[in-house]
């Protein structure tokens, strides 16, 4: 018997892939649609990209939502890696097992519920709402998951690769950034990317915690669509996935690589 | 540093070291004197402490209880990156994101010498070790054995004090294995350097160390030249340990200058040419390594001690020599090694056979314990 897709298969495969991508290309193409009315077909154009390229409202958002992610995304990256290697490095200490649920908690937590705690936070401690509150949940939520993928990687990380740094007259910290870091940053860059992500395309977490002022690309884009869907939000859209899959198979590739380089 | 000016004074002071994990002791009330320029070998059955001992003496491990003193100072409190000591790590630990050279730079790169001397040192250890032109490969690229050679370059280029192996041939196969241990005991007088070994290996520990220390749980049972810790084991468990061993169970008769007389139930009248340390009536084992145990298709003449009667139960033929398992009318078992000098016994001994076993009184040792 030839060991290939049998018809069941195919028609399984081409269903998800519609489920999962049909929306999406129909976005894309119809961001090219000449027509002013998004339900019909006009024929080819680039004229919204044009459009989007004069609105500088939409600009204005997009860089702010670049800005945020690339600082929180740092930021979570710098924090998540600190605690995947306390976690993972520390062995039992006082609060080991609250720490690391706390860690892992955002995960799981309803996004509503996140963003409603941290806006009564701000509210409590009188910050002013806007670039900085957003930039600062987005840190909070992605670090769990750069923790998360990092503490996988040290978990296979063999740990006398670091001694034996110590052992030739290396001081720890030292160790860990001439002989781990560089062993483990796979892993770092993928959560970094995953962070930036994150953060590009978080909406609830932004509502809750922005300002005026400060208006993220998906506050923006969510506020053009309840008055009615412009062709040029499919523009902004498909600019934005492009990005975030750039971002996301670059991620894929750093760590496929850390894996054959092992 | 010079720590050799004191001849008396050992380089490496053990002063009852105990290290426990949780209740368990891994390492209990070690006390050792190593000398410079000593290759030493620590010897023992997986668990038994071996590594844990090496990695408090790399600063890798507290101490629970006691002291390590090196050239006379306790390095208790100094950190792995301040000791002059350096270790071999069994799975190697080479570096992979850094090149052979890479890797053996790596510690002298650490002390901030100047480039054009790490350059030469990098490549006469590199020529040392037979890994000229493998400088820039990555660990990854090499064989075993090639690993092998860049952990322990990585390791001598530091000069250390002393140098730790934790089982430096384990990962090799068979031949290489037997090859590296001449080169390791050669290398280590050629630098005339310190080595501490560890194995679980006790040929490789009587091939290449000047003393031995053989561990059991976590304890130091005995220290010696391979030669006495072979002929003069001190338990029955180091005997057995270190080699085949043909144990007899008695009571001493009598003991003095001229050697200690041994009755047992089973096997009749024991000599032991030594003296033991004993009172009489105290229940004792009497070991004889079995090549030093004879056998004979008659009974021999003259005085009857140290002879067993018995039948062929088994026969292994070692090549240059042959074994016979010998089930003696007492119901023991007794193993024999012969030497197989001629080709041919004028009538060779087979299965089944009554045959005659014996020793000379200098062949056994009295054990206690
Ligand atoms: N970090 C550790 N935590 C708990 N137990 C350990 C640790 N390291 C070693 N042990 C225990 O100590 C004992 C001795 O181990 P080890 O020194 O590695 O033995 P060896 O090298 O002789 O095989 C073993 O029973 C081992 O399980
Ligand atoms: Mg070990």
């Amino acid at each position: 018997m030839r060991r290939g897709l049998s018809a069941f298969n195919m028609t399984a495969v081409a269903l998800g892939l519609a489920f999962l991508y049909l929306p999406i290309a129909i976005l894309v193409i119809y961001s090219f649609n000449a027509s002013r009315l998004v339900t019909v077909w006009g024929g080819w154009s680039t004229r919204w990209y044009v459009a989007l390229w004069n609105d500088e409202a939409m600009l204005e958002a997009a860089w702010t939502s670049l800005r945020i992610a690339f600082l929180s995304a740092t930021a979570a990256t710098i924090l998540g890696t600190l605690a995947a290697v306390v976690l993972v490095r520390s062995g039992r200490f006082f609060g080991r097992t609250a720490f690391s649920g706390l860690v892992y908690a955002p995960l799981v937590m309803p996004e509503v519920i996140t963003g409603l705690s941290l806006l009564l936070l701000f509210v409590a401690i009188e910050a002013d709402r806007g670039f900085w509150t957003v930039t600062m949940a987005h840190t909070t939520v992605t670090m769990c998951f750069v923790a998360v993928i990092v503490q996988s990687r040290l978990l296979s990380f063999d740990l006398s690769l670091e001694e034996a740094a110590m052992d030739l007259g290396c001081p720890p910290l030292r160790a860990f950034l001439t002989v781990t870091l560089p062993l483990i940053f796979p892993a770092v860059a993928a959560g970094w990317m995953l962070a930036f992500t994150l953060s590009l395309d978080d909406l609830v977490l932004a509502s809750f915690t922005t300002g005026p002022g400060a208006t993220t690309l998906p506050i923006r884009i969510y506020s053009e669509v309840r008055l009615g869907v412009k062709p040029e939000i499919n523009a902004v859209s498909t600019v934005m996935i492009v990005v975030v899959a750039v971002g996301i198979i670059a991620a894929t590739l750093i760590s496929k690589r850390g894996v054959v380089a092992r | 540093m010079n720590g050799s000016s004191d001849k008396t004074r050992p380089l490496l002071r053990f002063e009852g070291v105990v290290k426990r994990f949780g209740d368990v002791p891994a390492v209990d009330r070690v006390s050792l004197d190593i000398h410079e320029g000593e290759f030493f070998a620590l010897l023992g059955p997986s668990g038994c402490g071996k590594t844990t001992l090496l990695r408090m003496l790399a600063g890798f491990e507290q101490l629970t209880e006691g002291h390590i003193l090196l050239d006379g100072q306790d390095i208790g409190d100094v950190p792995p990156h301040r000791r002059p000591v350096n270790m071999m790590f069994q799975s190697y630990a080479l570096f992979p994101h850094l090149t052979v050279a890479g890797n053996v730079a790596f510690g002298l790169k650490q002390e901030a010498l100047p480039k054009s001397e790490i350059e030469s040192r990098v490549s006469a250890m590199l020529a040392l070790v037979r890994l000229e032109g493998y400088g820039g490969r990555k660990p990854q690229q090499l064989s075993g054995g090639q690993r092998q050679r860049v952990a322990l370059a990585r390791a001598l280029v530091k000069r250390p004090r002393v140098l730790l192996l934790d089982e430096p041939l384990s990962a090799l196969d068979r031949k290489l294995r037997e090859e590296t241990r001449f080169e390791l005991v050669e290398l280590q007088q050629r630098l005339g350097l310190t080595f501490i070994i560890v194995t679980h290996d006790q040929h490789e520990a009587m091939i290449m160390a000047d003393r031995i220390g053989v561990m059991n749980r976590g304890q130091l049972v005995q220290v010696g030249p391979p030669s006495e810790v072979y002929e003069q084991p001190n338990s029955r468990w180091v005997a057995g340990f270190i080699g085949d061993i043909n144990l007899i169970e008695g009571r001493v008769a009598a003991t003095g200058p001229q050697g200690t007389e041994i009755k047992s139930e089973t096997a009749g009248r024991l000599h032991a040419a030594q003296p033991a340390d004993v009172s009489l009536g105290t229940s004792v084992w009497l070991a004889v390594r079995p090549e030093k145990v004879s056998i004979a298709a008659h009974a021999p003449e003259g005085s009857q001690t140290n002879v067993f009667a018995g039948k062929v139960a088994d026969i292994g033929y070692l090549g240059n020599s042959s074994l016979y398992k010998v089930k003696l009318d007492n119901g023991l078992v007794m193993t024999a090694v012969v030497a197989n000098r001629t080709r041919l016994l004028e009538r060779p001994i087979g299965r089944y056979d009554r045959v005659w076993l014996s020793f000379p009184s200098d062949a056994g040792v009295v054990l206690t314990r």
